[in-house]
């Protein structure tokens, strides 16, 4: 399947109904590839004409700005801002919360406002509109599942119920973890946790994390952020459970159910 | 004998109220040494704010066990402080209960319906002092509390409980006296719902002894609240009073949304396209501490959550770091901003000018790898019931950290260097950033 970069579209004069913000996670980290892929093929399957920047997409700096840098991301802001606004991009969509936080709340004072949603919430529209329907319930029939919030689209922006809505368009058993919703325990990746080491403490943040999740006896757990899909599964690894337990991402669980 | 327990009074009240002014206005500029932050827009929404937060305790009900005895506590506290007005004006004018021929029958309701509330506060407290103490509830026993917090928490439970029983013991010597020759002083009223119970308790008791205690508990109560309201500033306690501002105050853009930094955005701005650099006639803007290294570096803001703090630890307890063992607690920055800031307003008192102590709120108190544990998850900042925002000190002194002393564990420095370089957090290629649309099914 053909991906068009907006330079392509540009060349050929036409304009895409969104971008695509692929983030850093989704376009290196294999793992996180996979949920590109998928939202891509929903995209393409449902016939949204869509871009992606392709290499001219930079890291929006968020694990900059949230480590105390911010000098660097300030440098990535104005790069990413002149890009998105050369092309006059209005509508931006994305599978990773921290962009989105980044795009939604931050980048609006440097000069860069678009529209912008994360993929669960776009997800959701297109169920909601019947654009996207899942074949016989999808393909996790009676499968229970269990949703981990993230942090920067839950607490952060408030975004609780629009994943939840696509989960509940499977015929599956949706369970809450003990700690949901704005009482939600982060994965332990945020604030650029990501990239290095946890300091000294008795357990890591994942591991006790996905315990939380593997408690519900969910065989699925669903996430929306690359951050915390790393981080879940290898809390589940840890418990030597990969076998049982996968860590999904919504975008992975309705392409596969198309 | 009247004469000079009014003199004795007024003279109590006025160094009473004295004191309290003197501590709060030292409060207010030690508030006022932290940064400009305008927070004067969106009145309506702060209003509302401050009527669901502070007023009503929304958040509190997230633990509803908790939330209630508090709630039982907090109205007692603001219905039985109406009472004071006429304990005050008694004491000021030589007279016994003011109000009772005003209001005839309404004020037995009104002092009976206090007398219920103070039963109510009177539990709650003891029931705090059982979950603090005895049932040792996780976030009331955390290292932060060792010593004089968890001795401050326990005086003000027990201040309240004594405060409550000289109110109820008062009111049944009171009840016991009316009508008895000797204690005309003593005007009758309807039975007290509470301490009419109990009048058997002082049965036998001659006229004098019973004015006696009467008086005791008087003065005691009243002294005592004098003395609460000159504790409150010293105290977690104050909570009472900032709350209010605090929630009117509080941030009202989306949590996730990390404060900007115009100076470095212009700077980036100038470096990008020089022509919009503003001509360098002397007009050099003062040099701002990137990020904030000590309480002055810290929004104003900043420094009413750190005074609004009252230790409860919500914030801990939700905290994934504080979980997971590591050092980081979001209570203890509030307490050690607020340590540092009562610190440098004293050596304001004493030297005039803040005179350079060779402490900062970074190191001093604040350790870099507390700050280094933070997730910025927000749920200290959901958790606060008074909308404290721990996370954004935290960022600051991170802000300060790597931009004034390039301090950042190596793993850090070689992530800014790939986004610098390879404009991602890894060593990638830039080039391969589309590598994965080469096989989409």
């Amino acid at each position: 399947m053909p991906i068009k970069s907006m330079a392509e579209f540009a060349a050929s004069g036409e304009t895409p109904e969104i971008l695509f913000w692929v983030g850093c996670a989704g376009s290196f980290d294999q793992r996180a590839q996979r949920i590109t892929k998928a939202f891509a093929q929903i995209l393409d399957k449902v016939g949204i004409k869509f871009a992606i920047l392709g290499k001219e997409e930079m890291c929006t700096g968020d694990p900059a700005r949230r480590a105390g840098n911010e000098f660097l991301f300030q440098m990535m802001a104005y790069n990413n801002i002149h890009t998105l606004n050369g092309y006059g991009i209005q509508k931006v969509v994305t599978i990773c919360p921290h962009c989105f936080n980044i795009f939604k709340n931050e980048y609006p004072a440097l000069g860069g406002t678009y529209e912008v949603m994360h993929h669960t919430t776009f997800l959701q529209q297109l169920i909601n509109d019947g654009k996207v329907k899942l074949k016989d319930g999808g393909a996790f029939k009676g499968k229970k599942i269990t949703y981990h919030d993230s942090c920067y689209l839950g607490r952060g922006n408030g975004i609780y119920e629009a994943p939840r809505e696509v989960l509940q368009a499977f015929d599956t058993e949706l369970v809450e973890m003990k700690r949901c919703r704005s009482n939600g325990m982060c994965c332990g990746a945020g604030g650029a946790q990501m990239f290095k080491e946890e300091e000294a403490g008795t357990t890591r943040v994942n591991f006790d994390r996905a315990e939380q999740a593997m408690e519900t006896g969910a065989t699925i757990i669903a996430s929306n952020c690359p951050f915390c899909m790393t981080m879940l599964t290898d809390g589940v690894k840890n418990k030597e459970k990969e076998d049982s337990v996968k860590v999904l991402d919504i975008a992975e669980m309705v392409a596969l159910s198309l | 004998m009247h004469v000079a327990q009014q003199i004795l009074f007024i003279i109590t009240a006025i160094a009473a109220i004295y004191m309290f002014t003197k501590k709060v206005t030292a409060m207010r500029r030690n508030i006022m040494l932290g940064r400009k932050e305008d927070l004067s827009d969106n009145k309506g929404q702060r209003w509302k704010n401050m009527t669901l937060l502070a007023l009503g305790q929304k958040k509190m009900f997230k633990k509803p066990i908790p939330a209630l005895l508090h709630l039982a506590v907090y109205a007692g506290f603001i219905i039985i402080n109406a009472e004071i007005l006429e304990i005050f004006l008694d004491g000021i004018l030589g007279v016994h209960r003011l109000f009772a021929p005003v209001l005839g029958g309404l004020y037995a309701v009104l002092i009976g319906f206090f007398e219920v509330l103070a039963v109510l506060v009177l539990v709650s407290c003891l029931i705090f002092l059982v979950r603090r103490n005895i049932l040792k509830v996780r976030r009331l026993n955390m290292p932060e509390l060792k010593g004089w917090p968890r001795e401050d928490a326990n005086l003000i439970l027990i201040t309240e409980v004594i405060l409550m029983s000289l109110f109820l013991i008062m009111n049944t010597a009171d009840q016991t006296l009316q009508g008895q020759p000797g204690a005309e002083h003593y005007i009758v009223t309807v039975p007290f719902w509470v301490t009419h119970h109990f009048k058997s308790a002082f049965s036998g008791m001659s006229v004098s002894s019973l004015i006696g205690i009467e008086r005791t508990c008087w003065w005691l109560h009243i002294i005592g609240v004098f003395f609460f309201l000159n504790y409150l500033p010293y105290s977690k306690h104050f909570h009472i009073i900032l709350a209010f501002p605090n929630a009117y105050y509080s941030k009202l853009i989306p949590q996730g949304e990390a404060s900007n930094m115009p100076e470095i955005q212009n700077e980036v701005l100038y470096m990008m396209e020089p022509d919009k650099a503003p001509a360098a006639i002397g007009a050099e803007p003062e040099h701002k501490r990137f990020g904030a290294k000590d309480v002055t570096d810290l929004s104003w803001k900043n420094l009413l959550d750190a005074y609004s703090c009252t230790e409860c630890g919500r914030c801990t307890d939700a905290c994934p770091a504080n979980m997971t063992g590591k050092k980081l607690s979001p209570r203890k920055i509030m307490m050690d901003t607020r340590d540092r800031l009562e610190e440098v307003g004293k050596n304001i008192d004493i030297n005039k000018e803040f005179k350079d102590d060779g402490k900062s709120l970074l190191n001093d108190y604040i350790t870099v790898e507390e700050l280094r544990a933070c997730t910025t998850c927000q749920a200290c900042v959901e958790a606060c019931p008074v909308t404290i925002d721990p996370l954004s000190i935290i960022m600051q002194l991170r802000r300060n950290l790597v931009m004034e002393d390039s301090n950042a564990p190596q793993e850090w420095n070689l992530m800014f260097g790939n986004i610098e370089n390879n404009m991602a957090p890894w060593k990638f290629s830039p080039d391969d950033r589309d590598a994965w649309t080469q096989d989409v099914a």
